[in-house]
């Protein structure tokens, strides 16, 4: 039986409903109880009252399953071979941005789109493993071996991160240059080639660390020494752990956190909702909610093992580790572990834009495991 | 996608290769992605050890840095819109008011807190009671005023035991504050601390001590005058004394409100009329209130800290009616003040000439009903004119019937009686301007000897001074002019200052200009109000007295020869003027209503053109001054 539903998913012709019967049903639960999760927080973060942000996650949620459930149904090798105009329809809209964009906290970052903003950068990272997939996915250990054939992969990098860095969201591009190291790496590139690059970005750091906005300088410099501005920029991660320090082991109860809801945090429901969470349900909860973010990290790499393809491995890669990006870099953030930049917590956090680009990502995740078996062509010298 | 071999030959052959290549780059794959994964796993087990270093290690410390070092946010209440007068003089204003504040939350125990501040401030019974329900009202971090108005020793005293007082602290804040007193009380309405409705999204309701709009225009201009609320955010101490401010988002002030009314000009009258009597001054150009008298009237300052329940039952007993201002809410039949819009409805119609000749015997019978002229020996021969001039009730009683009610009531409408006026005062009554249809309504019928009483303003009318000083405005300009207050808000001038601003009232400039005449000469050409004539040089007024019979007079009193003074001062009729001067470019319409002041011409007459000079005194024989309200406080 396994062997004939197999064969049916290899073939293009495969029935919708067998596609279906495929989907992991219990990735998809536990992406609902991170939702859950969320819901709870977004509750919290509204004093109990669900229509300040609650329930308009739940709709957003349910509406991102509708879609990452629609996204999996598509077979991945048409998904590949347009994954270059994604790229560029993301690069068109990074352009886009910079030109007609919102100016929010002191930056270009989103474009209206009907109801919700759209932040390009966020689509752009999952267009960019796309592509990169594509780019890689037919080419031998050897031919990764050529430095020139490394050389439009890393300008199909360098092109969205540059205009990230225009916007200016330093945190983001940042993010972005880590999710495509993380392809070129899982794709074969060499290590030393790899040493050579951290190596320039070592020498290059305090060049670019001149040229910073005073903001971004800020928030390095805070991050270095918190309690250098206790009023200032460093207020918030101050803050933050004092939130977190006092939840303790088993918190302080649903919609007891005193220091939330005595409107410390300026921006509680977005990026500071997992200080919340641990304020209100202590390390316990904090723990049990990062674990559930640590599975769905660790679904995208069963995923990359179980694909018969490259294409198909390397996407799940590079989604994964743009997930696992959001979170280490929200919850390191909270707890002051690295700088403060407006990094959301997927699928916790209130806001559509990052929502909505991570049900996109888990939408192609889960067309690769759907169609882990198809053939997408064979390797290239 | 088809499985395509590459080139012809040796297929088999370069098929192993592939194969093998394919496996050497899983095998690649499959250690670069166990790398990559150890890395991850390795972070997330550093975010695992960071929270628990953070809530479980250091958790008591920082579980007593959020117990001491709380920041919260409060809301602070912007200044609320002064009102000015038409010379930018402060009618209602802010000043500074102390007050004693207890937040719940930051005190253990509510009640022996609130033992211990009444040892030092006395606090009232029905106070604690008024405390304890705004604490379980509000949520727990909302501060609840304890006391207003604080003195200063009663201020030092709560500073010196603030260690004893958890959760209680001395503010600054603004009270309402009317320099005019009960002069301006019935236009600037007052402002009370909101009840229970009023608490709706907007978050200022929340604020202690804060005051809305309850009457007048502190009431129609509620949401400009109150802006937005303002938040500050503050480090408080485990007491919840304020360490230090971190940021402050000022609100958005209030706006002013300039009103049209002349301060000194309303002070002036209301200091030459008595207890009873309602004069309403407008613009005759544009309608701009420029004056809203009336007597007697009440402080407003008394409702912004709280009436007592003894002053309470003192205004809403008397019979003089002190908190309604009977400008827009007292009633009265109009009496011959609305002869005008009689004519004015038979001449529209075309059932009489100007010219035409109604002879007054004293008396007019129609069916068995004998209807009395004022004047028991009768006029004689009256025109159009002559019957103005000299009130003639018979030539009205004439018109009336041949015209018919309904036509007069619609005439009456389209100068503003009985109909809604756009006027910034809340609870203006409309009035009530008698139909035969609004009659049958009722289940009663309607008789000519109705329409023919009708025609003398005297039977089921309803109307207001203000209508009446409406009316008296479209008759002098022939616009459509709606009474209003505003001048300007927030600087921005209001529209409808200009007399083009208003449509014309599409009644004939040739019966208008009748009218204005016969109305001329009743003040100037040996008429019934020759007493209210100005002195040159301020030109000539145009008026129509009236009074009007609070009792039915019975025929044994007229037969007995009544005497009016005789009766009680309640029985005696109501006296009414309308008028405006200058006749020839009329800039002030007036109205004045004497309750039983028993005669037009004695009693409402000498006071309409007292008030008349003192308006061209003070405004000037030109428009009305311009002068707009100096800039921000």
């Amino acid at each position: 039986m396994i062997f004939e539903r197999r064969l049916l998913t290899r073939d293009r012709g495969a029935g919708i409903l067998e596609k279906f019967w495929q989907v992991p049903w219990s990735f998809v639960l536990l992406l609902c109880g991170v939702a859950a999760v969320g819901y709870v927080a977004l509750l919290s973060a509204g004093s109990g009252n669900p229509d300040t942000y609650a329930q308009k996650h739940a709709l957003r949620f349910g509406f991102g399953v509708v879609l990452m459930l629609g996204i999996a149904m598509v077979d991945i090798r048409v998904i590949a071979r347009f994954a270059w105009v994604g790229y560029l329809g993301g690069i068109a809209l990074l352009v886009l941005v910079l030109l007609h964009g919102n100016i929010g906290k002191g930056a270009q970052r989103w474009i209206d789109i009907g109801p919700i903003q759209l932040q390009p950068s966020e689509l752009m990272k999952i267009m960019l493993v796309l592509a990169l997939a594509s780019w890689f996915h037919r080419a031998s250990w050897e031919k990764v071996g050529n430095p020139l054939f490394l050389i439009p992969p890393a300008i199909a990098v360098l092109v969205p991160v540059g205009l990230i860095l225009k916007q200016p969201n330093l945190g983001t591009a940042l993010i972005t240059c880590m999710v495509g190291a993380a392809v070129f790496w899982a794709a074969g590139m060499r290590w030393w080639k790899f040493a050579i690059g951290f190596g320039a970005a070592a020498i290059a750091a305090p060049i670019a660390y001149e040229r910073l906005h005073d903001y971004q300088r800020a928030r390095i410099t805070t991050f270095l020494d918190p309690e250098s501005d206790p009023l200032g920029a460093g207020y918030n991660i101050i803050q933050s752990k004092i939130a977190l320090g006092s939840g303790g082991l088993w918190g302080k109860g649903f919609l007891q956190g005193t220091q939330g809801h005595l409107n410390f945090l300026p921006e509680k429901q977005t990026d500071f909702i997992f200080t919340m969470i641990a304020e209100e349900f202590g390390l316990v909860g904090a723990l049990t909610t990062l674990t559930m973010l640590l599975l769905v990290v660790v679904f995208c790499y069963l995923v990359a093992f179980r694909c018969r393809h490259q294409f198909g491995r390397l996407l799940a890669i590079g989604l994964g580790t743009n997930f696992f990006l959001y979170v280490f870099v929200n919850v390191a953030m909270v707890t002051g572990s690295i700088p403060v930049g407006g990094v959301p917590l997927p699928l916790i956090s209130h806001g559509g834009s990052a929502m909505l680009t991570v049900m996109v990502g888990f939408g192609l995740l889960l067309s690769a495991y759907v169609h882990r078996d198809a053939e997408m062509g064979p390797m290239r010298e | 996608m088809k499985w395509r071999p590459w080139g012809g030959g040796g297929m088999l052959g370069r098929e192993r290769t592939v194969r093998k290549e394919e496996e050497r780059r899983r095998g690649i794959f499959t250690r670069r992605a166990a790398v990559l994964g150890a890395i991850q796993l390795g972070a997330f087990g550093f975010l695992g050890s960071r929270l628990y270093r953070l809530q479980v290690e250091e958790g008591a410390r920082y579980a007593t840095l959020a117990e001491e070092n709380r920041v919260s946010a409060r809301l602070f209440a912007p200044p609320r819109g002064r009102i000015l007068d038409r010379n930018g003089k402060v009618v209602a204003g802010n000043r500074l008011n102390w007050r004693a504040l207890l937040v719940a939350e930051q005190t253990v125990d509510v009640g022996a807190t609130l033992e211990t501040f009444s040892k030092i401030v006395p606090l009232a019974d029905h106070e604690k009671a008024r405390i304890e329900r705004e604490i379980r009202r509000n949520r727990r971090f909302v501060p609840v005023v304890l006391r207003e108005f604080l003195a200063w020793d009663e201020m030092a005293r709560i500073e010196v035991n603030a260690p004893d007082l958890p959760g209680i602290s001395v503010d600054m804040g603004t009270t309402r504050m009317y320099p005019e007193t009960e002069h301006l009380a019935h236009v600037v309405g007052y402002v009370a601390a909101p009840a229970e409705s009023d608490v709706g999204d907007d978050p200022l309701m929340q604020l202690p001590g804060i005051r809305v709009g309850r009457a007048g225009v502190e009431r129609h201009h509620d949401r400009i005058l109150r802006g937005r609320a303002g938040a500050v955010e503050v480090e408080v101490n485990a007491v919840g004394r304020v360490i230090r401010e971190l940021d402050r988002r000022e609100g958005i002030p209030g706006q002013d409100v300039q009103l049209s009314v002349d301060a000194e000009l309303q002070k002036a009258i209301r200091g030459r009329i008595e207890e009873g009597t309602t004069a309403v001054l407008l613009d005759a150009r544009n309608g701009e209130v420029l004056a809203m008298a009336t007597k007697p009237s009440f402080d407003p300052n008394i409702f912004n800290s709280g009436v007592s329940a003894a002053q309470w039952r003192q205004w809403t007993a008397a019979r003089t009616t002190p908190l309604i201002n009977k400008a827009t809410n007292g009633l009265y039949a109009p009496g011959s003040t609305f002869k005008m819009i009689v004519a004015l409805a038979a001449l529209e119609a075309r059932v009489c000439r100007p010219g035409d000749i109604v002879s007054c015997p004293g008396h007019l019978d129609f069916g068995d009903t004998r209807f009395h002229c004022h004047n028991r020996n009768g006029h004689g021969g009256m025109n159009m004119r002559t019957a103005i001039m000299a009130s003639c009730d018979v030539y009205f009683y004439e018109m009336a019937r041949r015209v018919g009610m309904d036509r007069i009531a619609a005439m009456g409408n389209r100068f503003g009686l009985g109909v809604d006026l756009d006027i910034e005062l809340p609870g203006t009554r409309r009035g009530l301007m008698p139909t035969r249809g609004w009659r049958l309504a009722q289940g009663k019928s309607w008789s000519i000897g109705d329409t023919i009483v009708h025609g003398i303003g005297q039977g089921f009318y309803q109307l207001t001074p203000l209508s009446l000083a409406v009316m008296t405005a479209r008759l002098a300009s022939g616009r459509a002019v709606q009474p209003h207050l505003t001048r300007s808000i927030g600087g921005r001038p209001v529209r409808g200052s200009r007399a083009e601003d208003w449509p014309s009232l599409g009644v004939s400039d040739n019966d208008l200009r009748l009218i204005r005449e016969a109305m001329w000469a009743v003040v100037n050409g040996g008429g019934t109000a020759g007493i209210a004539r100005l002195p040159g040089q301020y030109g000539q007024m145009a008026g129509k007295t009236g009074t009007t019979q609070v009792r039915r007079v019975t025929r044994e009193q007229r037969e007995r020869g009544f005497n009016v003074n005789a009766v009680p001062r309640e029985w005696r009729p109501h006296a009414l003027f309308v008028c405006y001067a200058p006749h020839d470019n009329p800039l002030y319409a007036l109205s004045v209503i004497v309750e039983h002041g028993t005669s037009g011409s004695g009693a409402a007459a000498p006071i309409a053109r007292d008030i008349m000079i003192e308006a061209f005194q003070r405004l000037g024989p030109q428009r009305p001054g311009q002068r707009v309200a100096e800039g921000p406080r």
